[in-house]
C-alpha cells in the first residue's frame, strides 16, 4: 500500500458560509486557530482571575511566560520595542498553539500552510515598516545606507541592502512553514513505514519496532521544534523591530 | 530524458546541498562544546546562542528541501 504523506495537509470545510460570490467556509485550519485562540487567551484570562500578590502555580505560570517574553523583547528590540508588545506576544502564543495543537492526534496544523505563515510574517514586516516611517519619517529609507561606507561602494550596496530586507519576511514565513511541513511529513512516513512492516505479517511484525522508536524520537523532537519556532518567530520579529526603530548600522543576522 | 524523470533528478540534485547544512551544524556543535569547556559558568548563555544559530542553519537546509518538495509534486 502506497504511503501518502500529503494528505493530511488538505484542508477540509466543515461549515460551508457564502458571502456573495465568495465562499468563506469553516474549515479544520479555522477551527483550530479558533481553539488555539480561545485556549491561549482563556488561560491568561483565567490566571489573572482574584490575582494576588503571592502568586499561585497558574497564576505564576502565566507571570513566568509573560517575564521570559518581556525580556526576549527587551533585550533584542530595544526598550522603544515594548510598546509592541501586545503584537509580539500574541505572535507568540498563536504561532506556538498552531504548532502545539498540530501534534495530538487527529488534529491538524494550521502554521503548516505558506498561506498562514506569509500573512503572518507579511503583517510583521508591514508593521515593522510602518513603524520605522512613523518614527522617523523619510529617513526610515537611511536604514539602506549604513554610516561609514565610501560613496562608489553605495550604487552596489543599496540594491543589496534593499533585497535583503525584502528578503526577511520570506525567510521568516519559509522557516516556519518549512520546519512544520517536513516534520509532520516525516512522522506521517515513519507511521507509514510502521503499518507497512504490520501487514506484511507474520515474523516480519517484529521489525515494526525500529521504525516505531524512530518515530517516537522523532515526536519527541517535533515537540521542542514546535516551541522552538515559535521562539524563533517571535525573536526575528523583535529584531526587525529593533533595527526600525534604532537606525543603527544593524548586523546581518540571518 | 522525459519530464518526470528530469523532476526526480532535479529534485535529488536540489538536496545535495544539505552537506553544507551538515558540516556548519558540526562547526556549530564543535564550537559550542569548546566554549562550554572554556567557560562553564557562560554555559547558559552559550547554550541559547547555540540553539539559536541551530535554527538559522536549519532553516537553510529546510529551504533546499522545500525546493526538492517544489520539483516533486509539481
Amino acid at each position: 500500500m502506497a504511503i501518502q504523506p500529503l494528505t493530511q495537509f488538505r484542508i477540509e470545510p466543515i461549515a460551508p458560509l457564502h458571502l456573495g460570490e465568495m465562499n468563506i467556509m469553516f474549515t479544520n485550519s479555522s477551527l483550530l486557530m479558533v481553539l488555539g485562540v480561545v485556549l491561549s487567551a482563556g488561560f491568561l484570562i483565567f490566571a489573572g482571575r482574584r490575582a494576588a500578590l503571592v502568586p499561585g502555580r497558574l497564576q505564576g505560570f502565566a507571570e513566568m511566560m509573560y517575564e521570559a517574553l518581556t525580556g526576549i523583547v527587551r533585550e533584542n528590540g530595544g526598550d522603544e520595542a515594548l510598546k509592541l508588545f501586545p503584537l509580539i506576544f500574541t505572535i507568540f502564543l498563536f504561532v506556538f498553539m498552531g504548532n502545539f495543537l498540530g501534534m495530538m492526534p487527529f488534529s491538524f496544523t494550521y502554521t503548516s500552510h505558506i498561506i498562514v505563515t506569509m500573512a503572518l510574517a507579511l503583517f510583521v514586516i508591514l508593521t515593522v515598516v510602518i513603524v520605522g516611517l512613523i518614527k522617523h519619517g523619510f529617513g526610515f529609507f537611511s536604514l539602506f545606507a549604513p554610516a561609514g561606507v565610501p560613496l562608489f561602494v553605495m550604487p552596489i550596496l543599496i540594491p543589496v541592502e534593499v533585497i535583503s530586507f525584502l528578503a526577511r519576511p520570506f525567510s521568516l514565513a519559509m522557516r516556519l512553514f518549512l520546519n512544520m511541513m517536513a516534520g509532520h511529513m516525516v512522522l506521517k512516513i515513519f507511521a507509514g513505514f510502521c503499518i507497512m512492516f504490520i501487514s506484511m505479517g507474520g515474523i516480519a511484525m517484529a521489525g515494526a519496532i525500529v521504525p516505531f522508536a524512530i518515530k517516537i524520537a522523532v515526536t519527541a523532537f517535533e515537540f521542542f521544534v514546535s516551541l522552538l519556532q515559535a521562539y524563533i518567530f517571535t525573536l526575528f520579529t523583535c529584531i526587525y523591530l529593533r533595527d526600525a526603530i534604532y537606525l543603527h548600522p544593524h548586523e546581518e543576522a540571518h | 530524458m522525459e519530464l518526470a524523470q528530469m523532476k526526480l533528478l532535479a529534485a535529488a540534485i536540489a538536496l545535495l546541498p544539505l552537506t553544507g547544512v551538515g558540516i556548519g551544524l558540526g562547526m556549530i556543535g564543535s564550537n559550542i562544546t569548546q566554549a562550554i569547556s572554556r567557560n562553564p559558568s557562560a554555559s547558559d548563555k552559550i547554550t541559547q546562542a547555540g540553539i539559536l544559530l541551530t535554527a538559522f542553519t536549519e532553516a537553510i537546509g529546510l529551504f533546499a528541501f522545500g525546493a526538492a518538495m517544489v520539483m516533486l509534486f509539481s
